[in-house]
């Protein structure tokens, strides 16, 4: 079992004649992925890696039967194609671009709240059913099937901490990284209740960092939660004022500061770890 | 990015809001000269890009040219919290009667941008909001609806403002939306809008910033950008297309992606050390990234040692071992680095990291243990 995508999830590529697209698309095939179409305007008709290639998104999930779509085309396209997956009616699109203008996102995010679509992003890694499915550029070599799930605002943090949890035969359900960006399509309290759900997630682990009030919020639901959740906050050393990388990780007005975010989850009976590499030992405790 | 008061001034005019009438100078005899023109008592206002600047001693009042001249010289090359002051805006002094609050900027909670009205302006509005948040009234705009009147006299109403200013905030509000949207700001403040004595509302100081993700829609401010970077590091860094924020210490930090290098810096300060910098290479680590990231942390002459901690995904162990291997050598290198990297292939990496001065890590730990330990002896 998994949350958000499964083995039988039909995926369509947005931008999949782009370097990147077309590098992914191979990747996610060779995980077992069922890509099923791509879309890049004036490029119908064409094939990328046996994959058929359409102009628009509604042509694509019109002939396929879409329902995810991934997002590989560059900021300036980005909103746009967020909005064309969305009115195309797909269940989930992810959105990979990283740089989109805030004030864009805010658009696209209330607007896509209102619909039947789930976005998830931008500036995320994607996420992962292991063994059945991935979408976007999580490797797939990091995950085995298991109990644990997973939820990140970092891409490559969340790589080390998996791979940690994979080695250590701690699997997971389903890897999701919700993107680094201030105004993201999922946050921790969109995604957590997908976890509370499903039957098969036992543990959840919740990987957060300095900025924003996402961390805070969660720790709102996870107090109604009934399955534990292990969080690791990044950043607790990084100076107020300062954008760390991403867009969304900078301490601003005495806000987002690690040390709040920390505090929240403890009071909710969070264990949140000085070190990441503790977060496996956190997560078997808790498996019993 | 930030922009200078006297450059946010120049932006919230072209959209009609009022501003004192004044000019920038560098030298105390061009401040001078702008005095004599304006003809009144001025106020002399250092540009730097940190709050607190009249508490620092950087905004002064001159009743004469001669006085101007003075207090500029003091002013012109002063430090303000680690920025040396290398412009002035001198403009017309108000007759304050009152202060007030304007601004807009996202609430990353509600996804929405807010605007925000205070009775209480003048001061660091970051402190209000922490003391007494009741004073800041805060309406959220749906973007599809923008900014709407009635929420304008909602929030005014709210916030207290006298009744011979609500008229005329109105237009300030209006003219601070329409800026904040197509500056593409993350933040657009009006802070104090001053009621003066003869009535008039005047906006007398302004701060935009602006959104870095959306400075493809402005390629006018492309050298406003350049400037905007307060260290020099980071203006470099800025010009080879780095993600770079210089932090102070000795030991230089280099890896792929924010929430990496985030952790890393963490390591480091636990295992004693202090980060000189964060910078994020981005995906994969090819040689020439390498070499140009690894140029940039030693200009940098505190470091004392340099940690890579690169997660490989889908890019392979020993791919980025020889990315690492042939950037660094190009480099005239005198300062230990500790390289950590993981991923398909890590280990045949690790070998071929050992046949080279670099030194190889298996955990993020263990190298920010070894690191800190080697750049203590050196």
């Amino acid at each position: 079992m998994s949350v958000l995508i499964n083995k039988d999830s039909r995926v369509l590529v947005q931008g999949i004649t782009g370097r990147e697209g077309e590098f992914h698309t191979r990747q996610m095939r060779a995980y077992g992925t069922q890509v099923v179409a791509g879309v890049t305007p004036g490029k119908g008709g064409q094939a990328v890696d046996t994959v058929p290639v359409f102009d628009t998104v509604a042509q694509a999930v019109k002939a396929t039967g879409a329902n995810v779509s991934v997002i590989f085309v560059p900021p300036r396209f980005a909103p746009d194609a967020c909005l064309e997956a969305a009115d195309a009616g797909v269940d989930l699109a992810v959105c990979i671009t990283e740089g989109i203008p805030i004030n864009d996102m805010v658009a696209v995010v209330a607007h896509i709240r209102t619909t039947q679509t789930r976005l998830l992003g931008g500036n995320c890694p994607g996420l992962i059913t292991p063994g059945e499915c991935k979408v976007g550029i999580m490797p797939g070599n990091i995950v085995i099937p298991g109990p644990v799930g997973l939820v990140a605002r970092s891409g490559t943090l969340t790589y080390e901490i998996v791979s940690r949890l994979t080695r250590e035969g701690l699997g997971q359900t389903t890897c999701v990284g919700i993107g680094g960006d201030p105004v993201p399509g999922q946050r921790f309290i969109d995604v957590l209740p997908l976890f509370e759900a499903d039957p098969h997630t036992k543990v959840v682990v919740m990987i957060g960092e300095i900025g924003g009030t996402d961390e805070e919020d969660a720790a709102e639901y996870i107090r109604t939660m009934t399955k534990p959740v292990v969080a690791f906050i990044s950043g607790r050393t990084a100076p107020p004022g300062k954008r760390m990388g991403h867009a969304g990780a900078i301490v601003s007005g005495g806000k987002g500061t690690a040390q709040a975010k920390v505090e929240a989850l403890t009071a909710v009976g969070v264990p949140v770890p000085i070190s990441s590499r503790e977060v496996p030992a956190l997560v078997r405790e808790r498996l019993g | 990015m930030k922009i200078h008061e006297y450059q946010a001034k120049q932006v919230l005019a072209r959209y009609g809001v009022p501003v004192p009438a004044g000019e920038v100078a560098t030298t105390p005899a061009e401040v001078r000269a702008i005095a004599e023109k304006l003809g009144k008592r001025v106020v002399v206002k250092s540009q730097v890009h940190v709050g607190g600047r009249g508490k620092a001693g950087g905004i002064k009042l001159a009743d004469t040219p001669d006085e101007a001249e003075a207090v500029a010289s003091r002013i012109l090359g002063m430090d303000i919290k680690g920025l040396t002051v290398e412009k002035v805006l001198v403009e017309e002094a108000l007759n304050i009667a009152r202060e007030y609050y304007l601004g807009i900027t996202l609430d990353r909670g509600a996804q929405r941008n807010v605007l925000m009205v205070s009775a209480a302006g003048g001061v660091d509005i970051e402190e209000v909001a922490a003391e007494t948040p009741e004073k800041i009234a805060r309406v959220l705009i749906d973007p599809a609806l923008g900014l709407r009147d009635y929420q304008i006299r909602d929030a005014c109403y709210a916030a207290g403002l006298d009744r011979e200013a609500i008229a005329g905030a109105g237009k300030f509000l209006k003219a601070l939306y329409q800026t904040y949207i197509d500056m593409d700001c993350s933040l657009a403040e009006i802070n104090p809008l001053v009621l003066t004595a003869e009535g008039t509302l005047i906006a007398a100081d302004g701060k935009i910033n602006i959104d870095d993700n959306a400075m493809y829609r402005h390629a006018d401010l492309a050298d406003l950008a350049e400037e905007g970077q307060d260290n020099p590091l980071e203006a470099e860094a800025h010009r080879r297309g780095l993600q770079y924020v210089y932090l102070g210490g000795d030991i230089g930090i280099i890896g792929n992606g924010a929430g990496l290098v985030m952790g890393t810096l963490d390591e480091v300060k636990d295992a004693g050390g202090t980060p000189a910098n964060f910078l994020d290479i981005g995906g994969g680590a090819k040689a020439e990234v390498v070499a140009s990231a690894l140029e940039l942390v030693l200009m940098d002459p505190n470091v004392k040692g340099v940690l890579f901690n690169i997660f490989g995904g889908i890019t392979r162990g020993d791919e980025v071992a020889r990315g690492i291997i042939a950037g660094s050598a190009r480099l005239n290198i005198q300062v230990p680095i500790v390289v950590r990297l993981t991923g398909t292939n890590e280990a045949e990496g690790r070998a071929l990291l050992a046949q080279t001065t670099l030194v190889p890590a298996e955990t993020m730990q263990e190298a920010a243990a070894k690191i800190v330990e080697l750049a203590r002896a050196a």
